[in-house]
């Protein structure tokens, strides 16, 4: 847990003024979450995330990491139980990626064996082989082999908190959107506790369980992604998450969130007549039609089978395409748009029919929290 | 001033070739001519030459060693970030010494030490001792910032940051200042005769002062070949004392 207290920095300037860094911020990151820092340039993200490990020293305020009062702590002790990321990645040149990522392990001590034995258990972890890199020198590896050596560099003594300052700035899109998945991944089963910076919206929106958006130094919104792109707190945040922060969140919805149940269903043998009934009743204009053990199949169309008789099978259509109920919204929309269809059948990882989402249940879903606010706004 | 001696290293391992067989050619030479007139030159003053050798190699080993020893903590201590404020002003100072000449050092080290051994290894001294201190304080210097900043982020203390990072990182620039210094100190070593500190400069300058020309080859051919042998050591030196992820010169 990391939790910060009023905490302000204020800076000297050679010539006698003085900036304002941080302004009484107070936030707190439960344990296993991560929490990205997110403003514009100067804004004091930096700032406030060095004073966490004490490399600035801070004006005034409190500051918790794992239930102790940093104060109270000698701070190269309290560095060590604290992994690091800096945006410049800071491999030391002069040292094998074995001996980079031993450091923090050297110096609490651990045996010689132990300290080895996890620097390549962790470069297995991002895929990096072992034999080959271990001996390695940091100069011997591409731009995104060494982005990874210094996040496990800084996970090699296992520290329950983590500070990451831009931790994938210095790599290409691709690249980072790689990277991003694997780390949220290893996250997932090691449950860190992380204070993350940022400045890019979209990085932020996929990795923070909580984003702190700051502005000249002061706190200004402290809130989920989902919640912070549906209710921006003011003007300034609304114009920094940009006009089109309706579209972000589509990515942090599932297609579960807003799929309506895939009851309304027939049978391949059943009657053309019954389909028909069963879409008046439920005031559809389209069904799905499912195999024996209810994998999606097939659709008939309302306007298609007016006058038809006979089994389903003998008027059905093909679906032009299915989605994956885990999937986000922003794959279901784009997938919808590519097949110029206003719903698509939903189904799980067998092929199940789970239900369908349409263009209007979505918009509905992401307008649903703008005409809460508006109400809230009225009443 | 790093700069200009790093640009000079890009070419080394060409350099260091190039002296490597010229030595051999001038060995050569030698030895095919031992019958005509550097022959008659080594007949006639090899006993010189040797004696006058050995202490010539005296006056740059204790001269440059003792700046080594000197130059590499002063280099560290001005690097340092409670220094910062008169480092700079010092290394002014210390440039202005490198403009004076060797030969005027050597005079003013008459006026402190008298003349003989002692001046000679003094005026020597601090000719090589500046060029050391501004590569050491140079390359301490351009150590990137956030190498520092991830070392002390780790928990490194400030000596194990200066030993694993800093020092490490530094070397090369640090040993190109010391391969500029002795070349500069084997150079200037012939001077040491003119205060009485001996070394092969007596050959050569009395070879001068009685216009006879197999003297001064007698001691020119011995320096000119001590040069190359100390430029040849410490560029075998630099390629293999520093290691190899900051190693420009090693693949
Ligand atoms: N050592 C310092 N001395 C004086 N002012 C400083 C110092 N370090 C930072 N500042 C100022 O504090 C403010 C916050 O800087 P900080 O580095 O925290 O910004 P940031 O949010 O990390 O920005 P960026 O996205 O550009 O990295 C800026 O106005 C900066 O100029
Ligand atoms: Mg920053």
């Amino acid at each position: 847990m990391i939790k910060l207290e009023k905490l302000s920095k204020i800076f000297e300037t050679p010539n006698g003024g003085t900036v304002m860094a941080a302004d009484k911020v107070s936030l707190e990151v439960p344990e296993g979450e991560i929490c990205v820092l997110l403003g514009p340039s100067g804004c004091g993200k930096t700032t406030t995330l060095k004073m966490i490990n004490g490399l600035i020293p801070k004006t005034s305020g409190k500051i918790h990491v794992a239930g102790r009062d940093t104060d109270t702590i000698d701070p190269v002790e309290l560095r060590r139980s604290i992994g690091y990321v800096i945006q410049q990645i800071g491999l030391f040149p002069n040292m094998t990626i074995e001996d980079n990522i031993c450091i923090v392990p050297d110096l609490l001590g651990w045996e010689r064996s132990k300290a080895r034995k996890r620097a390549a258990e962790l470069l297995d972890l991002v895929n990096l082989d072992p034999s080959i890199f271990l001996k390695r020198f940091p100069k011997e590896l591409s731009g995104g082999q060494q982005q990874r050596v210094g996040v496990i560099r800084a996970l090699a003594a296992d520290p329950p908190v983590l500070l990451m300052d831009e931790p994938f700035g210095a790599i290409d899109p691709i690249n980072r959107a790689v990277i991003q998945d694997e780390f949220l991944k290893m996250q997932k089963e090691l449950r860190k506790t992380i204070a993350f910076v940022s400045h890019d919206i979209d990085e932020a929106i996929k990795m923070a369980d909580k984003i702190a958006i700051f502005k000249d130094g002061k706190l200004e919104q402290f809130s989920s992604p989902d919640d912070l792109l549906a209710r921006p707190a003011s003007d300034f945040i609304a114009s920094f998450l940009g006009s089109d922060r309706t579209l972000k969140r589509l990515s942090l919805l599932k297609v579960s969130d807003v799929m309506l149940s895939g009851r309304v269903r027939v049978s391949a043998e059943e009657d053309v007549g019954k389909a028909r009934d069963m879409m008046k009743e439920a005031g559809h204009k389209n069904i799905v039609m499912v195999g024996p053990r209810g994998r999606a199949r097939g659709y008939l169309h309302l306007n298609d089978v007016v006058e038809a008789t006979g089994t389903v099978e003998e008027h059905y259509q093909a679906l032009p395409t299915t989605v994956n109920v885990d999937a986000d919204l922003r794959t279901a929309v784009s997938q919808m748009f590519r097949h110029d269809t206003t719903w698509m059948a939903c189904v799980d990882d067998d092929g199940f029919f789970k239900g369908f989402i349409t263009q209007r249940a979505i918009s509905h879903q992401l307008g649903a929290t703008y005409r809460d606010t508006l109400a809230e706004d009225l009443t | 001033m790093s700069r200009g001696i790093l640009g000079a290293d890009a070419s080394d391992s060409m350099k260091t070739r190039a002296v490597f067989v010229i030595g051999i050619a001038l060995g050569a030479a030698l030895t095919v001519a031992t019958q005509g007139y550097l022959g008659d030159i080594w007949r006639i003053y090899s006993e010189d030459i040797i004696y006058l050798t050995k202490q010539h190699i005296v006056l740059v080993l204790v001269s440059s060693g003792l700046a080594i020893l000197v130059g590499l903590p002063a280099g560290i201590l001005l690097s340092r970030d409670f220094m910062r404020r008169y480092s700079e002003t010092l290394l002014q100072v210390f440039n202005i010494g490198t403009t004076i000449p060797t030969l005027a050092i050597l005079a003013l080290s008459i006026t402190l030490l008298g003349i003989g051994f002692k001046p000679a290894i003094f005026g020597l001294w601090v000719a090589t001792l500046l060029p050391i201190v501004r590569n050491v304080f140079q390359g301490l210097r351009e150590v990137p910032a956030h190498l520092k900043e991830a070392a002390q982020g780790m928990g490194m203390t400030p000596l194990h940051i200066l030993r694993s990072v800093e020092l490490p990182n530094a070397l090369y620039v640090m040993f190109a200042g010391i391969r500029t210094a002795v070349a500069v100190n084997v150079g200037t070593a012939p001077l040491a005769f003119l205060i009485g500190g001996g070394g092969l400069g007596e050959l050569i300058f009395t070879g001068i002062d009685l216009n006879d020309m197999q003297m001064l080859l007698a001691g020119v051919i011995p320096v000119g070949l001590l040069s190359m042998l100390a430029d040849y050591t410490l560029a075998k030196g630099q390629f293999w004392l520093i290691p190899r992820g900051v190693n420009p010169l090693r693949p």
